[in-house]
């Protein structure tokens, strides 16, 4: 990997919003860890990250790294309209993760059968990859013994 | 009946108008308010320079102080902004009505104008306030760079998830566009005037974002809506029987995100549209067994069966049954979007249906059912925060 960042593709993704309540899970991101924001007090995990805790309205709190291992709890294919910034079909996942979140990602090449392979609750994995402006993201992948299979 | 909150049946909708719904108006979207505002309050047979207030979406580009400058409307004692798109689209009459049963307002009127097919398509990917750095737009980082661009895209989710629990198949949302597509054919301001659909049609439809295709989507219009809201009393007066509003209620439920509340238990469930029904009813004195007809948002077929569930009209996993059993036709049981829908007659953020509504409360809707129609339900979008009325015939 070239240590230039990719020149930004045309997209109509907006740029990130990266504030001072989330910009650790970017930072994570970036190093290749899927981070989930923890209450400091009651220990409640949260996901999208915000400043307070939903439950015990704390504003302490740290974060656990995922094991990034999870199920599929729902999908779909993007046919129409088709932006610059991805390939179509898109196949786009959310993911119920081991820990207890959900994660939305775009799913890498599925291979042969493509999203007809995709079942809800199967096996999936998450891994990072670059994004639409170049950002380094989630993306997702079937567990190792789905992609074999 | 015993109606329990204070505004319930205080305010009608006394006038309706629009201008024609088309792909490409050829004027302004300040012309198309104008004009669809001038034509509400001739049907009330309200002078112009009677307004005094008005309620809008925030999405609305037309701000109320062009319109009245526009009309030569002197004095506003009441103008409200109501958010969330097509979800808040019944608020702005709750907001009305509240003016007029309050006294804050005499005569307040809503629209709703834009150019949406020949300007900025909704359906082509995220508005220009996507672009602004802030709290209200922060949600797109957990879906837009991972290709969740569009409301169809936004919604698939919920539909598979929805199809998986229930049984439901796309030949169950299918039903929706050929009954909407049904109503249309025989009303000449629908768009797809005399051009019905059937099941074959939908089921070779492109897909869009799978599970919905392209004729699970509503259209996109050019086109403007307004409604006139005044006292009961003085809607006892003007030409039309009105239109009470006897409920008018707004939601937003558990961990809430704009079209993409994907954290929460169920995602198939609407917990703010439970809640905008628990209120309507209790507003209104009614249930689901005393509304004669509907006008449910439909920017997406799967999201009427799951309206239908909340609403209470049938048990959750079972609106396709309820839409199989003809219960949605003129002559069934609960006649649904009779203009045609957004998917049928035109996308006018919904303030199009609540038109229908009031004409199925005066009798005079070009798909009118033959039984008597004393209440109809209109309700906003989902799966974002949500509104919804009960409007009701005066007797
Ligand atoms: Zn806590």
């Amino acid at each position: 990997m070239s240590d230039t960042p990719a020149a930004p593709r045309p997209t109509s993704v907006p740029p990130l919003i990266v504030t001072q309540d989330n910009e650790f899970w970017f930072a994570g991101a970036r190093e290749g860890r899927l981070l989930i924001q923890r209450c400091g007090d009651c220990g409640t995990l949260r996901h999208p990250p915000g400043p307070v805790c939903p439950h015990c309205r704390s504003f302490e709190w740290d974060t656990v790294e995922s094991a990034r291992r999870g199920t599929l709890h729902s999908w779909t294919v993007v046919h129409k309209p088709q932006d610059p910034g991805f390939r179509y079909p898109l196949v786009v996942g959310l993911v119920d993760l081991a820990e207890g979140t959900r994660l939305v990602a775009d799913f890498d090449d599925l291979g042969e059968g493509g999203a007809d392979r995709l079942r809800i609750d199967m096996p999936v994995e998450v891994f990072f990859g670059e994004h639409p402006h170049g950002e380094t993201l989630p993306r997702l992948r079937l567990a190792a013994e789905e992609a074999g299979a | 009946m015993s109606p329990t909150s204070g505004f319930s049946r205080q305010a009608a909708i006394a006038g309706i108008g629009a201008t024609e719904f088309s792909k490409d108006s050829g004027r302004s979207e300040w012309r198309l308010a104008c004009e669809s505002v001038l034509a509400a309050l001739a049907d009330a047979q309200i002078g112009v320079e009677e307004v005094d207030g008005f309620a809008l979406f925030t999405m609305e580009t037309n701000p109320e102080i062009a319109v009245a400058r526009a009309l030569g409307i002197p004095e506003l004692t009441f103008f409200s902004r109501i958010p969330h798109g097509g979800g808040g689209a019944c608020a702005p009459v709750q907001q009305a009505a509240l003016a007029v049963a309050s006294g804050v307002a005499d005569v307040v009127v809503v629209y709703r104008a834009f150019n949406e097919r020949s300007g900025h398509r909704f359906g082509q990917g995220p508005p220009s306030f996507a672009y602004v750095h802030n709290t209200d737009q922060e949600y797109r980082n957990w879906i837009n760079p991972y290709g969740l661009l569009t409301p169809a895209a936004q919604e698939a989710f919920l539909a598979r998830r929805y199809m998986h629990k229930y049984g439901a198949t796309s030949a169950d949302f299918g039903a929706v566009s050929v009954l909407s597509r049904k109503y249309a054919a025989s009303n000449p301001k629908a768009w797809f005037y005399q051009r019905p659909i059937t099941i074959e049609d939908h089921q070779s439809s492109p897909m869009i974002a799978d599970p919905m295709r392209l004729l699970d989507c509503c259209q996109e219009s050019d086109g403007g809506q307004a409604l006139v809201i005044v006292s009961a009393e003085r809607a006892r007066d003007l030409p039309h029987r009105p239109a009470l509003i006897s409920g008018a209620a707004q939601g937003v439920g558990p961990q809430q995100i704009s079209m993409s509340s994907y954290y929460r238990d169920d995602i198939d469930a609407m917990p703010e549209v439970e809640l905008v029904a628990q209120q309507l009813w209790r507003q209104a004195g009614l249930g689901p067994q005393e509304i004669d007809a509907a006008i449910l948002y439909d920017a997406f077929t799967p999201m009427l069966l799951l309206q239908l569930e909340e609403y209470g009209f049938c048990e959750r996993g079972e609106a396709k049954d309820l839409i199989a059993s003809g219960a949605l036709e003129i002559d069934g049981r609960l006649p649904v979007n009779t203009h045609g829908g957004q998917l049928g007659e035109a996308y006018i953020h919904g303030v199009n249906g609540i038109a229908e509504a009031v004409r199925l409360i005066r009798g005079t809707s070009v798909n009118q059912p033959a039984k008597s129609i004393d209440n109809v339900l209109v309700t906003g979008g989902s799966p974002v925060p949500h509104s919804a009325l009960v409007l009701s015939a005066d007797h």
